[in-house]
């Protein structure tokens, strides 16, 4: 059990290329700290670092009270489960949870007992003397965390462990890994690309792009309050709508409509010179025929497709144009244009109530919570409603970015999923109302 | 394929399958037939025995030049492999694992060693090892056939290793060994069928040689079976010494076949390694 620190930590390639720059992050001792970020981020780079597979360039890294900088991997008291698990092919279930243990030449009487422990907790107990080979994926993946388990290191270190796993396996898994995080209270640095392991497992998750730390927070926060364009995007699924916007007067011209706007938005709109890019979430749409009551904006769209999920509806509308930025151009890249609507072909979701009469290729009536739009600066893709708050892809590493006035329950109250408070009852914060 | 074409097809590949068979074996099943002639129907022209007898044996076992050769021959292959597959796998494990300047120099150099015929090294070689004090010593013999073998056992095993998983030992490291356990303990075990393969293709080569055998050597101190058998006497000045070379031909053959055969698969899938992907 230790805290990790990273300080100004980078790594530079001899050919020049910083796959990590001055990342700067501080894990608290029994943490659930998750990387995440598009691949080729640097993510990765940075877990084999704390790891000690790859050489840092610059900085300091502390784990405990100690810098290990030059220590080598054996040294450093931690454990990691690899992507596809690297279990030894020549040795048994029993031997490969043992191996770290017979290293550290811990008598055997003793190993067989963590060894059983460990396999009982994984369920493992019945494969214990069988090849890896003659295991099924996810008892493979069981066995990587069972070798991580057996050392009780000072953190374990877990590089995209579910992403070889089928779809349903993954779920499943991913609730054990987060009930054995908790048992066992070690500080645990997890990398994933897939938003959904970040927001489900982390204490906190770390949002990385392109080497740089963009922001470092509770699931919730980066979910209401992301710094930029790019967390923004990245956090949520389906992800966020990005619109081009103009601030005129009282209103905020959207391509679909002119909303109006209350003065902080358009303080905040001010401190931009450029042009704007709203940000809406697909739940902050609604459908006016159902939810009568609430006092947002209304205005017409044409519904090009409509997709049940069962117990929500996601409407596929065009919005009349798209956002573009290069942060924006860069998460389409990464997850296909279809996981962030209206970067560039001006699509857009709405998430609506099961009940909606919605059907594609007619026109519809959408409504929009003005208070919840989000403002962006198209250039340098700063959330412009958080400003005041101080929070930028620089500084608010590390800082949680909640705005002064809301506490985390406020947020998460106003931002419930199918949430339909009239905006007048907000809660006052940074972002306006 | 319709079926009435299937049937000459099959006959056709059979009877050249055949002809091969016989072209390649013929000359094995003739030597081991006179192997067994006595010496009095040794050139009697028939290509069966006519009174069966193991004489032959018996005779180039009670002679040391034999004895001798036999003993050289194995205790020089054993020991050329094992240096061969030793040094061959510190090197094949560093070319398939790190980025050192050099690496493909050092690959094309040992590519052209084994490009080298040996017949022209062999003169040369014979003046430096009298001058060394090499001639007609075992380790005179173990350094050209290590050096010969090298080139393809680092091929051969830095496919292999490049086939293992450097996860597999990146976690061995974190599991708390050091290099050196992370090679012996997950890398080393994992590379057997390699590190096999390569050693039968070396011992063949060490056992079959017979170029540097001959030239490199003068006594029973180090001459291998191949040489040994172009000088056998005869029983007397006047008798080719015939039964006796037919019986240590097929005896030093019959090593090698049942290598080989026991080992096929292996010396196959280890010879494309890598052939295909990696």
């Amino acid at each position: 059990m230790a805290e990790i620190k990273l300080e100004h930590i980078t790594k530079r390639y001899p050919d020049g290329f910083e796959a990590v720059k001055d990342f700067n992050l501080d894990i608290a001792d029994g943490e659930f700290m998750i990387l995440v970020g598009p691949s080729g981020c640097g993510k990765s780079t940075a877990l084999r670092m704390i790891a000690g597979l790859e050489d840092i360039t610059d900085g300091e890294l502390r784990i405990g009270d100690e810098v290990v900088n030059q220590r080598a991997p054996k040294d450093r008291d931690i454990a990691m489960v690899f992507q596809n698990y690297a279990l030894y092919p020549h040795m048994t279930v029993r031997e490969n949870m043992g191996f770290a243990l017979k290293l550290a030449k811990v008598p055997q009487n003793e190993i067989d007992t963590k060894v059983e422990d460990a396999a009982k907790v994984l369920d493992l107990d019945q494969h214990l003397d069988r090849k890896p080979a003659n295991l099924s994926g996810g008892q493979r993946q069981r066995v990587a965390m069972g070798r991580a388990i057996v050392r009780d290191p000072k953190a374990f270190l877990m590089d995209e462990p579910l992403s070889n796993l089928d779809a349903k396996l993954r779920v499943q898994m991913r609730a054990e890994v987060s009930r054995l995080q908790h048992r066992l209270g070690t500080t645990t640095v997890y990398v994933t690309h897939d938003q959904t392991e970040a927001m489900t497992l982390g204490d906190r998750v770390a949002v990385m792009r392109a080497g740089v730390l963009q922001q470092v927070d509770s699931p919730r926060e980066l979910y209401d309050n992301p710094v930029n364009l790019f967390v923004a995007g990245f956090i949520g699924s389906p992800a966020m709508n990005f619109f081009p916007a103009k601030l005129e007067g009282d209103h905020l011209k959207l391509p679909f409509a002119d909303v109006p706007v209350s003065g902080d938005h358009r303080n905040a709109a001010g401190a931009s010179d450029g042009e704007l890019i709203a940000g809406v979430r697909p739940e902050h749409f609604y459908d006016p025929a159902i939810e009568t009551g609430a006092g947002g904006c209304t205005f017409e769209v044409p519904v090009e497709l409509v997709e049940s999920m069962g117990s929500e509806v996601y409407v596929h509308f065009g919005s009349g144009g798209g956002a573009q930025s290069e942060e924006l151009a860069e998460l389409a890249q990464d997850s296909g244009a279809a996981d962030v609507p209206s970067s560039g072909d001006g699509m857009a979701v709405a998430r609506l109530e099961p009940s909606t009469k919605a059907r594609s290729g007619e026109r519809m009536q959408l409504g929009l919570r003005p208070e919840l739009i989000h403002l962006f600066d198209a250039r340098s893709g700063r959330n412009l409603s958080l400003a005041k708050a101080g929070a930028g892809p620089g500084d608010g590493a590390g800082v949680p970015a909640a705005p002064p006035g809301e506490t985390d329950q406020e947020a998460a109250e106003r931002n419930d999923r199918g949430d339909d408070q009239p905006g007048g009852d907000q809660p006052s914060t940074t972002r306006l109302s | 394929m319709s079926e009435t074409a299937r049937g000459p097809r099959i006959l056709g590949w059979g009877s050249a399958n055949f002809a091969v068979l016989v072209f390649a074996l013929f000359p094995v099943f003739w030597i081991t037939m006179l192997s067994f002639k006595s010496p009095n129907t040794i050139s009697d022209g028939r290509l069966i025995p006519k009174d069966w007898s193991t004489e032959n044996y018996s005779q180039i076992f009670k002679q040391s030049v034999f004895t001798d050769a036999l003993r050289n021959s194995i205790g020089i292959a054993l020991i050329a492999t094992v240096i061969a597959v030793v040094l061959a796998a510190m090197a094949a494990y560093a070319i398939a694992r790190l980025d050192f300047p050099g690496k493909t120099l050092i690959l094309s150099m040992a590519l052209a060693i084994a490009m080298f015929p040996p017949i022209s090294i062999v003169g040369p070689l014979y003046n430096m090892w009298r001058n060394l004090g090499l001639f007609d010593t075992w380790p005179g013999l173990i350094i050209p056939y290590m050096t010969f073998t090298l080139p393809l056992a680092i091929y051969t095993l830095s496919a292999f290793f490049r086939e293992i998983p450097w996860e597999l030992e990146q976690a061995a490291q974190i599991d708390g060994a050091t290099p050196w356990q992370a090679f012996s303990k997950v890398i080393a075990p994992l590379a057997a069928p390699g590190v096999f393969t390569t050693a039968i293709l070396v011992f063949i080569f060490a056992w079959n040689d017979f170029v540097f055998a001959v030239s490199l050597t003068s006594t029973n101190a180090a001459q291998t079976v191949p040489a040994a058998i172009s000088q056998f006497p005869g029983a007397s000045q006047f008798q080719q010494p015939t039964g006796s070379i037919a019986a240590a031909a097929v005896i030093v053959t019959v090593p090698i076949i049942i290598m080989v055969l026991f080992f096929q698969r292996r010396i196959v899938a280890g010879l494309t390694a890598g052939a295909v992907k990696g």
